[in-house]
């Protein structure tokens, strides 16, 4: 690979961490998601012991780590799987097929493991690595050889995330943060789960220089989505009602560098109409100096005070990610300054080139009434609601007022398989409800 | 279609200009795809409409045929370009579109491989998300559809974004030029697992790849494939559910009193307390909504998988 290749991979789409960066932190295959910054003082949780994020400085995006009790202390380090297969799917495509084991002989008598707790406790104390526990706990196990091929790796695969438990090294993309989020706290993003909002993107035909307008009600998450598609070019313009934005804390979480973060501004809807009629003169400035503030210059305070906050209450999705009081926080681009007056005269004289709207606590037709009059004509729009009716008013007030056309509302859904020799079946859990959208496209209507 | 161009760029003063790609809208499921030129018509079930009445028109308005019959102008993007795009193959429609490029995490400037090009449905989603440096890079092994493809990714805007190969990807595999330079690989290939080992060669690391196809045999083939040299494989199948809504009256069958199941929000000012709410809207209609009765019920699977990082 060349030398402009790499250069141009780096700042565009890092697949390296550096000191700093933002990270999706999997640990256990899903079972725990953790949002971190990477600085030399950061440290992860993982039962009671805490590790440094350290290690994980400069690995490769999708790099495996295992904890290890090093010498000064436990530590992850990185850990490549063998590609010989050790797992039943490779063993045994072909025979599972011929499987005779079932689980008459598996009586549920607590007898089947030999080891105690204190056998194990002392193993850890004489230097047994995870992967050793977990051989040590099949050797033992009266049960382990009458199960099915396909049991058995589940019971390795539960022992090993028990005493080897496995940390994976996620970018940071919407799709990650989006899944994140749904996962673990849905309501913070409005119930908005990934294929409605990737629904929303293209919906609206977001793309590089384009001025997309949004009412992001969801922490932030569809304004760093559709930055993401922007790559630094063209706005995401996010509008609120009244004096206060919305909180926008979900773009953090994303690796945005200066170029993208310059292209996340908010206005208030006001100004925006303001500009639209032409009397653009005293907009801005006089109610959004303070939030400037809070929202772009203090966000690494925020963090902290994520991380701080959420000691207590287990229920944070970026619980443990402790970030030093000295790590370089304030090196985190901001996003979110208050459109200029420049911008704002654009978008009065032009229009956005499309309109979301993901406002679960909003009236959706009093928001669109006003907002979509700000888009070009023959610009698409959609709006994502939790519930039906709401959208079905709307819907038939764009309708009845001739705003709008090719009017439809639909409902994303989302089936995930187990696809395995023989064992192929939809995943027996499912989310059975993603949200609604209503889109449609602005029409001129003089 | 894509506003890279900035003269072509949407806007409150854009107009239809002579040789502008518009989609003709009859209805939500009735539109087409024309090229203006100043001296052509287009003829339809409504009647005779001139090109030149359309010209300097704003995108988005409506205009008149010769016996007031009226249809609407519209931009393309992308998702009305699937709408009425010739069908050469069976096409990607936007759940699947949308959800693909998505979880493939392609933004501006990646690089993404794609088999085969087919209508080009998704290949021209995968241009917007690619632009404006970046580039998708797709192979069919039937030229003359190739061709075709070409010409409508000329005709649609996006041909600078894409280039177009004929190549068998199922027996050769991917041209070696791209090796460990792909963001993501697209495949959607009658036998996916036979191109599996070269996307993975063209993948950098911890790179997505998607195969889409229509049946489970495939989707075990495929998967028995991936699991060597990826990680985090994922089957997945989006459709979408639409709704009709129509306004209507509810009543509850005793005598002249009927319910309403909760009315239009710009009606809230006509009430003046909780009670008054359902005597006053007895006779009010209300927005009901239900889903349609039929919808596409498959399209295919989506198995998505990511490059081990070693």
């Amino acid at each position: 690979m060349s030398q402009n290749n790499l250069q141009s991979d780096s700042l565009q789409n890092p697949r390296v961490t550096w000191e700093g960066c933002s990270v999706l932190l999997d640990i256990n295959d899903g079972d725990r998601l953790v949002f971190a910054r990477l600085t030399s003082g950061s440290t992860l949780k993982i039962g009671n012991k805490k590790f440094s994020l350290r290690p994980l400085i400069g690995c490769p995006f999708g790099s495996l780590f295992q904890t290890k009790n090093g010498k000064e202390g436990p530590c992850l380090s990185r850990f490549i799987p063998s590609t010989e297969g050790n797992n039943a799917e490779e063993k045994g495509d072909c025979e599972i097929i011929n499987e005779s084991r079932d689980n008459r002989a598996i009586i549920d008598n607590n007898k089947a493991q030999s080891l105690t707790g204190e056998d194990i406790d002392a193993m850890r104390r004489q230097g047994a690595k995870g992967d050793e526990i977990v051989e040590a706990l099949i050797a033992n196990s009266a049960t382990f050889e009458k199960k099915t091929l396909f049991s058995q790796e589940k019971y390795r695969l539960k022992k090993q995330k028990k005493y080897a438990p496995r940390v994976l090294l996620r970018r940071p993309f919407t799709r990650s943060i989006c899944e994140a989020y749904f996962k673990k706290y849905p309501a913070r993003i409005g119930f908005l789960r990934v294929d409605a909002l990737s629904l929303l993107l293209s919906m609206t035909n977001v793309t590089a220089k384009s001025d997309i307008l949004v009412v992001d009600m969801v922490g932030g998450l569809l304004t760093g989505a559709v930055a993401e598609r922007l790559g630094g070019t063209g706005y995401v313009c996010n509008t609120y009602l009244g004096g206060t934005p919305q909180s926008m804390d979900i773009v953090r979480m994303f690796n945005f560098n200066n170029d993208i973060c310059k292209r996340i501004v908010r206005a208030p809807l006001n100004d925006l109409r303001l500009a639209q009629s032409g009397t653009s003169k005293q907009i801005g400035t006089h109610e959004d100096a303070p939030d400037m503030e809070s929202n772009g210059l203090t966000s690494s305070i925020n963090m902290e005070e994520v991380s701080k906050s959420s000691e207590h209450k287990v229920t944070d999705l970026d619980p443990d990610a402790n970030v030093s009081p000295t790590s370089k926080m304030s090196k985190a681009p901001k996003a979110g300054e208050s459109a200029s007056q420049e911008a704002l005269k654009l978008w009065g004289e032009n229009g956005f080139s499309s309109l979301i709207i993901a406002a679960p606590d909003l009236d959706p037709w009093s928001l669109v009434k006003d907002l979509l009059p700000l888009v070009s004509y023959s610009a698409p729009f959609a709006i994502y609601h939790q519930y039906l009716q709401p959208l079905a008013n709307c819907m038939h007030n764009l309708q009845l007022g001739k705003m709008a056309i090719g009017l439809q509302i639909s409902e994303p859904w989302l089936r995930e398989y187990q696809v395995l020799p023989s064992r192929t079946h939809p995943c027996m859990q499912m989310s059975a409800f993603g949200g609604y959208i209503l889109s449609g496209t602005r029409i001129c209507s003089s | 279609m894509l506003l890279t161009d900035s003269t072509k760029k949407l806007s409150f003063t854009r107009c239809i200009r002579d040789g502008d790609l518009v989609i003709v809208y009859e209805k939500h499921d009735t539109m087409k795809a024309i090229r203006v030129c100043e001296t052509s018509v287009l003829q339809n079930r409504f009647g005779v409409f001139k090109h030149s009445d359309w010209i300097g028109k704003p995108f988005g308005s409506k205009v008149f045929s010769n016996k007031g019959g009226f249809v609407y102008l519209l931009a393309a993007t992308p998702a009305l370009w699937t709408l009425v795009l010739n069908h050469r193959t069976q096409i990607l429609y936007i759940a699947d579109i949308s959800f693909v490029i998505m979880y493939l995490e392609i933004v501006p400037g990646c690089l993404v491989l794609e088999s085969g090009t087919g209508s080009g449905s998704l290949t021209t989603s995968l241009a917007r998300a690619v632009a404006p440096t970046g580039h998708v890079y797709t192979f069919d092994f039937h030229e003359q559809r190739a061709a075709s493809a070409r010409e409508d990714f000329e005709r649609t805007g996006v041909s600078s974004l894409v280039t177009v190969g004929v190549r068998d990807i199922q027996g050769e595999g991917f041209p070696d030029e791209y090796t460990g330079l792909a963001d993501s690989v697209f495949l959607d290939l009658p036998q996916p697992w036979l191109a599996i080992p070269s996307a993975g060669k063209m993948l950098k690391r911890d790179g997505i790849l998607c195969s889409f196809s229509p049946c489970i045999e495939q989707v075990q083939s495929s998967c028995a494939a991936l699991r060597s040299s990826f990680t985090d494989i994922r089957t997945f199948e989006v459709l979408l559910r639409t709704y009709e809504v129509h306004e209507g009256k509810m009543d509850c069958g005793q005598g002249d009193e009927s319910v309403s199941f909760g009315s239009p929000p710009y009606k809230r000012r006509q009430r003046s307390n909780e009670e008054s709410k359902m005597q006053e809207n007895t006779s009010s209609p209300v927005i009901l909504a239900r889903p349609c009765g039929e919808s596409r019920g498959h399209t295919g699977y989506l198995t998505f998988a990511r490059l081990k990082s070693l």
